[in-house]
């Protein structure tokens, strides 16, 4: 469903942020992409989502060429994945509920739809009794279930994490890991990046990717036969 | 459409005075065109009721058979450039001159013998009152056999013709720069609203808005602002004109349609800002 080939992402000043770079994330899956700051994590998800574009190599995301993709058509794929990161991300002016709706409304949601969609994923994340609340009012694992519930709302085929528990405490950390465990096993595929070697190891089943700086190092599913997917 | 809508009320609450502050910034410098227009309203008036009297004057030839003239009238009235045609016969001629020339009225009462020629007086149509046309009329009455000079006040048509350039030039010069202020000032807003909100462009980016859905509101911004300030102006400058009405001189103010014209250019003016802003500001965001 997303799939690096020879990915290279050369910065003039900084050099390559990704060097060659191949892998390939399955449907459903749980995927993690680790390595030292700097190693192009963050890089790896940006391509994904279109932020930004390989100098060389190719991404293909859920039936997406990106490399071919006219910037008109960026929305339509990220219309299809969800995007979490570090530091929440959410519109201090609006509360959970509005924060979660504003994506369905400026993707042209029908409002009659909008209501229940937004409390159902509220509920999903366990938030469904702190709607009306605004982000300064709520704990930093709250605010980043607020983001979880605004990634999901859309039913992405993948949620795309970027070190989400960076910012929280060990209990929050464990709170917000066991719940993209559960948006997993219900069908969702999960690509987090993180150096929290801890929870690597605490999901041995995970796809693992290794990144240093900027090549892949490790795949745990590297050297299965790549087998082509229906997007 | 709705949360277009509901976004842009949302941008004037957000930022009251700023948006107050903005669009009487655009309706003052759409007021100083708009007293140009007013000051061009009226030259033009005036140039218009002293280009009614542009007339072609061919002396006819004595002798001249009625039936000729009759027919050639007849051809001159169907000159695209040419309103009316008036035959004005020896006769008349000598009782218009009795009438209007009264310090000569002895002289026209003695005399044995007409001495004035018969004439065809041709009046234009208002969009041929200038030097060109009224010369390209003259060349093809001369033209006519029984056609013996062809008179018209070439000097001050072509006074009037350099009036009407002076004018236009002018105007356009302050329009073109005060419409430039308008742009500019609507930038300037837009961009501010853009940096503003430059998170929720963020987001909306993220989850998937088209670049269409994130522009409209901003586009929707500056041309109410636009239009706001084209009403502003309007209420300004007939503020002003009624001043000089009652304190210096009779003059006209704008027809409807001039007025209607007037806002909607301050609207297109706002949209024209907001839309080259929007586009330099959001690829920054
Ligand atoms: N916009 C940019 N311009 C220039 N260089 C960049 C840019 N973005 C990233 N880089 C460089 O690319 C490399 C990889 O950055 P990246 O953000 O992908 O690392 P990361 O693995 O996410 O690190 P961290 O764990 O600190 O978030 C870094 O050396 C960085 O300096
Ligand atoms: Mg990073």
């Amino acid at each position: 469903m997303i799939k690096f080939t020879g990915v290279t992402r050369d910065y003039p000043k900084t050099g390559a942020a990704l060097k060659n770079a191949s892998f390939h994330i399955k449907k459903g899956e749980f995927a993690f992409i680790t390595g030292h700051s700097g190693a192009g994590k963050s890089t790896a998800l940006r391509l994904i989502y279109l932020a930004d574009r390989p100098t060389e190599g190719e991404v293909r995301v859920s039936g997406f060429a990106t490399a071919r993709m006219a910037a008109g058509d960026i929305p339509r794929l990220r219309r299809r994945l969800g995007i979490v990161f570090q530091d929440f991300q959410l519109l201090e002016d609006r509360t959970a509920e509005e924060n979660v709706a504003f994506t369905l409304e400026v993707t042209g949601a029908r409002r009659t739809t909008i209501g229940p969609r937004v409390m159902r994923v509220l509920t999903q994340v366990g938030l469904a009794g702190k709607a009306g609340q605004y982000p300064r009012e709520l704990s930093g694992g709250e605010q980043q279930r607020v983001a979880i519930a605004r990634a999901l709302v859309n039913d992405p085929v993948v949620l795309l994490a970027d070190e989400p528990t960076g910012n929280l405490d060990e209990r929050a950390t464990r709170g917000i890991f066991q719940l993209l465990r559960d948006i997993n096993a219900s069908g969702t595929a999960v690509l987090m990046a993180t150096h929290d070697l801890d929870m690597v190891r605490s999901l041995p089943s995970a796809h693992l990717i290794e990144l240093q700086g900027g090549e892949v190092v490790y795949d745990s599913e590297g050297d299965a036969p790549a087998m082509e997917e229906t997007p | 459409m709705n949360l277009v809508l509901r976004e842009t009320a949302l941008a004037f609450r957000r930022a009251p005075l700023l948006s107050a502050l903005s669009i009487t910034t655009i309706g003052f410098s759409l007021f100083v065109f708009g007293l140009f227009g007013l000051v061009a309203v009226n030259i033009e008036r005036a140039i218009g009721s002293v280009a009614e009297r542009v007339e072609v004057v061919a002396y006819l030839k004595r002798g001249t058979p009625i039936e000729t003239l009759a027919l050639a009238q007849a051809d001159i009235e169907a000159f695209p450039e040419v309103a009316r045609v008036e035959h004005v016969t020896e006769a008349q001629a000598l009782a218009r001159a009795r009438r209007d020339l009264t310090e000569f009225q002895d002289i026209f009462q003695d005399l044995e013998v007409n001495p004035l020629p018969a004439s065809f007086d041709v009046r234009l149509k208002p969009p041929f009152r200038d030097a060109a046309h009224v010369a390209e009329v003259a060349r093809r009455l001369q033209a006519f056999a029984f056609v013996d000079d062809v008179r018209y006040g070439q000097d001050w048509v072509e006074k009037l013709d350099r009036l009407r350039d002076i004018a236009g030039a002018v105007g356009s010069a302050v329009g073109a720069a005060f419409a430039l202020v308008a742009i500019i000032i609507i930038g300037t807003t837009i961009r501010m609203a853009v940096l503003q909100r430059s998170r929720e462009i963020a987001i909306m980016r993220l989850v998937g808005a088209t670049d269409t859905f994130i522009r409209l509101p901003f586009l929707v911004e500056g041309l109410v602002k636009g239009l706001l300030g084209g009403l502003v102006a309007l209420g300004l400058s007939a503020g002003a004109w009624a001043l000089v009405n009652q304190a210096l001189l009779r003059s006209s103010f704008f027809t409807p349609a001039q007025a209607a014209i007037g806002v909607v250019a301050g609207g297109l003016l706002g949209l024209a800002g907001s839309a080259l802003s929007v586009g330099r500001h959001l690829r920054s965001v």
